[in-house]
């Protein structure tokens, strides 16, 4: 555990805005914990590493990890990091967006990059409601949610991330979530790793705006939530449908390894020029 | 901006066209966008141009909001990056350039203008982009705008606009209109060694030394691209010179008032406009864009009619050129305002006449350019 923490320590700007925004029992601290973890474990150098977050309590994790930290606009940090990844594809380039973030405000950016799949990590910290703004529902609160704009709860059905990915045309989608941490850190790894499009789907808890209006005692309820209503996939595919409702299938949804577009720009680059066809349309 | 005469090469070419020429000279190598008329063709040569730059990107992207956001990254990682668009684009890059200016990120925004509010005229000049460009985003902010008149000054204006962005580490727009930018003549395309190209300043120091905005007397931060071992933090939101988030009030006052004085404290360099006759004019028309044509010509014919009139073509319209105004205001007796909008020249001109000149307003918003005939009735009667 003090090997754990000191690693993370290494990671962190501790001289520079600590202490942090983060609300105790806050989920989006042990996401932080699991990608140094995993960075750490690949063997990347912290220089390498672009991480680009948008605006939320999730966006605020770019403030404190020591890589080269661009926070953004709301919904926009897809636009970014494609941008940051095209210019240079030698970098590692990390997305972290809430789910207000990726999936309304950005999602028309979430569905493009996908179709594009250049090579980013996405993580989606999906804690159903928009926290830093104070608990207003968001695309993926369940139905009947009640929250600072659906007092009587919520009547609009809810997005699920890792459809939207997998159908947008991601090369890598997984789901996981803050309770399953060792898990976690491979879904982040291997996310990390792989060419393309990668995205992973992070359940994470809101108390203070989410779990208190919706019959969440504490921040421990929460996790036992995600405890007795997730189920990996494999056994989730050898379920029944009646057995199947209410349970959130977590693990990886596709897995094809396609090479990204950064890659294959500079292919049609490079062949190009070495053909030579260097025909100016002003000629 | 010299040219200097050694190796010419001409071309005909659209005004659109002479941009990518221009940007390509400056050392662009990046672009994305989203097409919209009337500047979809420099989107469209970009796209066979750049694949043959070293390291040339294109990237259609899925608006205009990502359009800012991906030349945003691009810049950030070292490139010089543009986008180009029209009126309704503009509108949706204001959030992503409020955030370039927060940030001091170098780049170019091409602006060409149509008729507007909304999806107004597509394919009909105007000049109606002319205060949005200055105050289109939210808050306070310091930000150059530039334009050119001709073919030749496309391209000219657009390696000025490069230049501005890196030298001073802001956005810079291009404002361009329909007539100019699909008006085909022959330019001639300098030789690169003639030009003078300017980059960032990256940093000097070691990377533990760098404070990525640090509080200076030439108020240029120095930007390294990401990844080259300097780890600093972007945000849009206020912040110190560390660059991380603050709302200390001091700390928040020095980063605007130096953003500002970045800006100010050069102005004479940025001011950039042509006099025409102005030396002995008793009156003077103020233009940029295709209007300042049909001024030069009103110009002349005012002359051969015995009137001491004069052009002062504006190429740099923010910071508004105000002292070149200013004297001419004292010189003259009136100042004639031709612009394809209800008056959004003008009331700069007004603000740095201050009464000293008689100020002719001659404003078009019919999709039609001002003529030469229009203005040269204006300047008789002025
Ligand atoms: C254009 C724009 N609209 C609205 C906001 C206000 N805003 C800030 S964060 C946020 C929602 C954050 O929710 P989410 O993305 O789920 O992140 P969380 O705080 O839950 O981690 C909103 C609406 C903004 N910053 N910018
Ligand atoms: S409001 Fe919610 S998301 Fe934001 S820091 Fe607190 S617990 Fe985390
Ligand atoms: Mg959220």
């Amino acid at each position: 555990m003090a090997q754990v923490t000191q690693l993370i320590h290494d990671y962190l700007r501790h001289n520079k805005k600590f202490p942090h925004v983060y609300c105790a029992g806050c989920g989006h601290g042990i996401v932080l914990g699991s990608l140094i973890r995993s960075v750490h474990g690949l063997g990347y150098a912290k220089d390498d590493i672009v991480l680009v977050a948008g605006i939320g309590c999730s966006g605020r994790m770019a403030v404190y990890v020591d890589f080269n930290t661009v926070h953004t606009t709301h919904g926009r940090a897809l636009t970014f990091a494609t941008g940051i990844k095209m210019a240079n594809p030698a970098l590692k380039v990390i997305v972290v967006m809430g789910d207000g973030d990726a999936m309304s405000i950005g999602g028309n950016h979430l569905i493009h990059a996908a179709r594009r799949n250049i090579g980013l990590t996405v993580l989606v910290l999906n804690n159903n409601i928009y926290g830093m703004t104070g608990g207003q529902y968001s695309p993926t609160s369940p139905e009947g949610t009640v929250s600072a704009t659906s007092p009587f709860g919520q009547l609009e059905r809810a997005f699920d991330i890792v459809d939207m990915a997998v159908a947008s045309g991601a090369s890598y989608v997984a789901r996981g979530t803050v309770l399953h941490a060792t898990m976690l850190d491979g879904l982040i790894s291997a996310a990390l790793e792989k060419p393309g499009f990668n995205l992973v789907e992070i359940l994470t808890p809101c108390h203070t705006q989410y779990g208190r209006k919706n019959n969440f005692k504490t921040v421990v309820d929460m996790y036992q939530w995600y405890k007795k209503n997730t189920v990996k996939l494999e056994n989730y595919q050898k379920m029944a449908d009646v057995d199947r409702s209410g349970l959130t299938p977590i693990g990886v949804f596709r897995d094809e390894g396609r090479i990204g577009l950064e890659v294959r720009y500079a292919q049609l680059r490079n062949k190009l020029q070495e053909q030579g066809t260097c025909q100016s349309s002003t000629n | 901006m010299v040219i200097k005469k050694r190796k010419k090469k001409e071309i005909f070419a659209l005004g659109n066209e002479a941009v990518v020429e221009g940007a390509l000279l400056a050392g662009c190598s990046f672009y994305a966008g989203y097409p919209i008329t009337p500047s979809t063709e420099i989107a469209e040569v970009m796209s066979a141009r750049l694949p043959m730059v070293q390291d040339g990107v294109f990237i259609q992207m899925e608006d205009e909001i990502a359009s800012m956001g991906a030349i945003i990254g691009a810049s950030l990682a070292g490139r010089k990056a543009m986008t180009a668009t029209s009126g309704p684009g503009f509108s949706l890059m204001q959030e992503n350039l409020g955030y370039a200016c927060m940030t001091e990120v170098p780049l170019v925004l091409v602006n060409v203008m149509r008729g507007g509010p909304s999806t107004g005229l597509p394919t009909s000049p105007a000049q109606g982009d002319m205060q949005q460009a200055r105050w289109g985003c939210h808050g306070d902010h310091p930000i150059i705008v530039l334009s050119a008149s001709d073919v030749q000054e496309c391209l000219e204006m657009t390696v000025v606009a490069f230049n501005f962005a890196e030298k001073y580490r802001t956005p810079v727009i291009l404002l361009l209109d329909e007539i100019t930018a699909h008006t085909r003549e022959k330019i001639v395309v300098p030789d690169p060694q003639d030009l003078e190209i300017l980059s960032r300043v990256t940093p000097a120091m070691p990377p533990e030394w760098y404070v990525s905005y640090e509080e200076t007397m030439r108020g240029v931060p120095p930007l390294p691209p990401l990844g080259s071992g300097y780890r600093f933090h972007v945000t849009g939101l206020t912040h110190d010179q560390n660059g991380f988030p603050t709302s200390r009030p001091d700390e928040v006052k020095s980063l605007i008032h130096r953003q500002f004085r970045k800006i100010d404290q050069f102005f004479y360099d940025i001011q950039l406009v042509e006099e025409l006759q102005c030396e002995d004019a008793e009156v003077v028309v103020i233009a940029y864009g295709c209007v300042a044509r049909s001024a030069e010509l009103a110009v002349h014919m005012a002359r051969e009619r015995g009137v001491k009139a004069g052009l002062l073509k504006l190429k740099t319209l923010f910071p508004f050129p105000k002292t070149v105004v200013q004297a001419l205001a004292r010189q003259c007796r009136a100042l004639v305002v031709p612009e394809m909008n209800m008056g959004q020249m003008s009331r700069e001109v007004k603000r740095v006449n201050n009464g000293l000149a008689h100020v002719v307003t001659n404003n078009r918003v019919d999709g039609q350019i001002i003529t030469p005939s229009e203005i040269f009735k204006n300047i008789m009667q002025a």
